[in-house]
């Protein structure tokens, strides 16, 4: 099967154990300005937004790549950033529409998220489910669920 | 390791930020944060200093765990002395402010002198330089941070500031961080103030590494972690109702100081309670409540963000407030309602609002408001002193004060001495609902005797974080004790104290121990930390601090006459309610616990204690 993560921002408290978890599977280091997954704060909202990398099927990024850096992890389906080949050329942070890939200037390469070879770190680390790591072609199961619950409910009446 | 063995020392006179190593042997004495602070402190300035003068020095300080990701590791501390009590002031904040100056490399700012013009301070990384802050002072701590991440171009910037408070030296002023976290006890704010120093940003890219024992250090925070879900109180109560869940409770227990204490219970607390929150407003039909928030790397996420009634008398021309923001935690949600018998929620938030807008510390500006009611309830204030009609129970009084005392305006300035030098000068001294000039939080120490000597031994003044009695007396966590009973309550006392200081130390949330016992709390600090941390050890150091910060207050010319509390908790009993009858029976306990101590009769360490403590 393959999975994806899955964001639930009205779940999200933004304690940035997520962006810990990233920064510390990738460089032993816990450091939120390294991560790959960010949180955003639309504060006058109170909502707060985990987001990261998706995979894209046609992955901009991939194909933008002049060096042919960014290679598919098979068992994953990640997209993920040879260092070995990058060349820091960042043409990969202009073709990208979402902006999750992006360029490191400690190490002069890009990085982006790259599932941790299929156990992602930030899932893990969330303490309330707001992101999760599940069967990649049903990440609105749980939405159907409760959609399902309420339509039904509501026909009975 | 887990400190980055960094200082960085601001001199404010000189215009000059310098970079020292951390002193190393005092870091495995004093752990971190508060207690190192309060090591740095006490070998930095004479104790007997003006608070406001410029010999005073102010140390913003993290802890081993600050910025890693153990549940609830991103607290900082300010420790200064402070002008509301002369005593020594350690304000613990959490949001993000924290963490952040933990990766840009620093473990601890010491800032010292005083700048002839405002300042601010910018951090990046290793970069450290004092920028003149003319245009931001007479800013608010919203618009300072707003602006300060705008002039750097870094939404990302992490801001520490004083709003208005803070500049015109208000005596309990805090310093806010993140909008709506803050260092709020004390009147470190007006430190901050009187020094020019306006606003500390911060960024840092380095991280927090150096963790001795990755592995272990993981595995210790995962478990952890799983106890706090796991716990009714940490997983569940504090998450949904945030610390407003006590609201009830301690309503209904008659433990809740109403009308500057006259009573105990009252009768508007479900008006104003954690679940109120919850309950869609007659108005526009929406809640009070938004969502829940965490701190930097908190899996318990306790804070409120809350909407205000669009409607509401306070705001309804100044769609500024309109937005989300922090919303009302139980002290601020009881010192601005019980303390005053004011029971309207959106005028509460309202008072919130600006004592975060302008960082003043909501306890002790609620409880100041609940002694200016009772002089004006007395005849002895009028309205022609205060500006306005100021009867108990008056919320347009309440939002108007607030307002006042933020900017500085009229009665405003009075109020912001505080309630023992606004009592003194209305020749009312026994009115100030104080311990040593510091304004009472939300439990009432005749109805819990255990917390009535917590607030007459608490080193800062009269506060609820140096020995949460209320843990023992009202949730029977870790045992449940009467809390009639004084039997047992010094010894309870003693270790509830040290062990504060270890996590007020290390950079974790003293919330964590509704759940977490320090079987939890030292496997994370054994594991991130070189050095022997072991339960034993980790103890002596929380005693150690303790005693630290006594020796400050002792030589700041405070004794064992100050371990006192005001005559109504001593003789005007409980009116109403489960503990009715009840005094605070002081006279009871406090020698048991200066015995306990190791103290003399006059709450002075013996020679003995001093030598076993290391000091």
């Amino acid at each position: 099967m393959q999975k994806s993560l899955h964001i639930d921002p009205a779940k999200c408290t933004g304690c940035l154990q997520c962006e810990m978890a990233c920064s510390y599977e990738h460089t032993g280091v816990f450091n939120p300005a390294k991560s790959r997954i960010k949180v955003f704060d639309f504060h006058h909202e109170g909502r707060k937004v985990p987001y990261t990398c998706t995979q894209c099927a046609e992955a901009w990024c991939l194909n933008a790549c002049p060096v042919e850096a960014i290679k598919v992890d098979l068992a994953t389906g990640a997209k993920v950033v040879a260092d070995a080949v990058c060349v820091g050329c960042k043409v990969c942070t202009i073709a990208c529409p979402f902006g999750t890939i992006n360029y490191n200037h400690d190490s002069g390469k890009v990085q982006k998220c790259d599932l941790c070879g299929g156990v992602p770190a930030c899932a893990a680390a969330c303490p309330t489910s707001a992101i999760t790591y599940v069967d990649a072609d049903w990440t609105g199961l749980d939405r159907m669920r409760q959609w399902a619950q309420k339509t039904d409910a509501a026909a009975r009446v | 390791m887990a400190w980055t063995r960094k200082i960085l020392r601001v001199n404010l006179t000189q215009g000059s930020c310098a970079s020292e190593p951390l002193n190393m042997e005092w870091a495995m004495q004093y752990l971190g944060q508060r207690g190192l602070g309060t090591k740095y402190l006490m070998s930095e300035i004479d104790p007997k200093v003006d608070p406001l003068s410029p010999g005073n020095k102010i140390i913003y300080t993290t802890g081993p765990l600050t910025g890693t990701m153990a549940s609830t590791g991103g607290r900082y501390s300010v420790v200064t002395k402070g002008p509301l009590t002369g005593a020594i002031a350690c304000s613990n904040s959490g949001g993000y402010f924290g963490a952040e100056l933990k990766s840009a490399g620093w473990d601890m700012i010491i800032v010292e002198g005083s700048a002839a013009k405002p300042v601010y301070l910018h951090i990046e990384n290793d970069k450290a330089q004092l920028l003149a802050a003319d245009d931001l002072w007479g800013k608010t701590v919203w618009a300072t941070e707003a602006t300060l991440k705008q002039r750097h171009q870094d939404p990302l910037t992490r801001v520490s500031s004083i709003g208005r408070a803070g500049e015109n030296q208000v005596l309990f002023a805090g310093i806010v961080n993140d909008l709506h976290r803050a260092a709020g006890r004390s009147g470190v704010g007006a430190v901050m103030g009187s020094k020019n120093l306006k606003a500390i940003a911060v960024r840092g890219t380095l991280g927090v590494g150096n963790i001795a024992d990755p592995k272990v250090f993981m595995s210790a925070v995962v478990a952890s972690k799983k106890v706090l879900a796991a716990n009714p109180v940490t997983g569940q109560g504090l998450p949904k109702y945030g610390t407003q869940v006590l609201m009830n409770v301690i309503n209904e227990m008659g433990a809740s100081p109403t009308r500057n204490h006259r009573d105990v219970q009252f009768e508007g607390a479900r008006k104003i309670s954690g679940e109120a929150m919850h309950e869609k407003r007659a108005t526009d039909g929406k809640t009070h409540l938004v969502a829940n928030q965490a701190c930097f790397g908190c899996t318990i996420a306790c804070g409120r963000i809350s909407q205000i009634d669009q409607t509401h008398f306070s705001v309804s021309t100044k769609p500024e407030y309109w937005g989300a923001s922090g919303g009302l935690e139980y002290e601020a949600a009881w010192a601005l309602g019980n303390a005053n018998g004011v029971d309207d929620l959106e005028a509460l938030q309202y008072a919130n609002l600006i004592c975060n807008e302008d960082g003043m510390d909501p306890i002790s500006f609620g409880a100041t408001i609940g002694a200016v009611m009772e002089l004006y309830d007395l005849g002895i204030l009028s309205k022609e002193d205060i500006g306005l009609e100021a009867p108990f129970g008056s919320a347009e009084a309440l939002c108007k004060l607030t307002e006042m005392t933020a900017r500085g305006e009229g009665f405003g300035k009075i109020i912001g001495l505080g309630s023992k030098r606004l009592c003194a000068k209305y020749g009312k001294p026994e009115l100030s609902m104080t311990v040593k000039g510091q304004e009472f939080p939300a439990y009432d120490g005749r109805a819990l005797q255990g917390m009535g000597l917590a607030y007459a031994t608490s080193n800062r003044g009269a506060c609820h974080l140096r020995g949460y009695m209320v843990s023992t007396e009202v949730f029977g966590i870790p045992i449940k004790t009467d809390p009639k009973a004084t039997e047992g309550k010094p010894e309870l006392l003693k270790a509830f104290q040290d062990a504060t200081a270890v996590v007020d130390s290390s950079g974790l949330c003293v919330f964590t121990t509704f759940a977490w016992t320090m079987n939890d709390i030292q496997p994370q600090i054994q594991a991130a930390c070189e050095g022997d941390w072991s339960l034993e050890n980790l103890l002596a150091t929380g005693e150690r601090i303790w005693n630290l910060e006594r020796d400050f207050n002792l030589a700041a010319g405070i004794t064992s006459k100050d371990d006192t509390l005001p005559p109504r908790l001593l003789n005007e009993p409980c009116k109403t309610g489960p503990q009715a009858g009840m005094v605070a029976e002081l006279g009871k306990m406090l020698p048991d616990y200066y015995r306990l101590r190791g103290w003399t009769l006059e709450g002075v360490p013996t020679a003995e204690t001093r030598s076993r403590l290391g000091l």
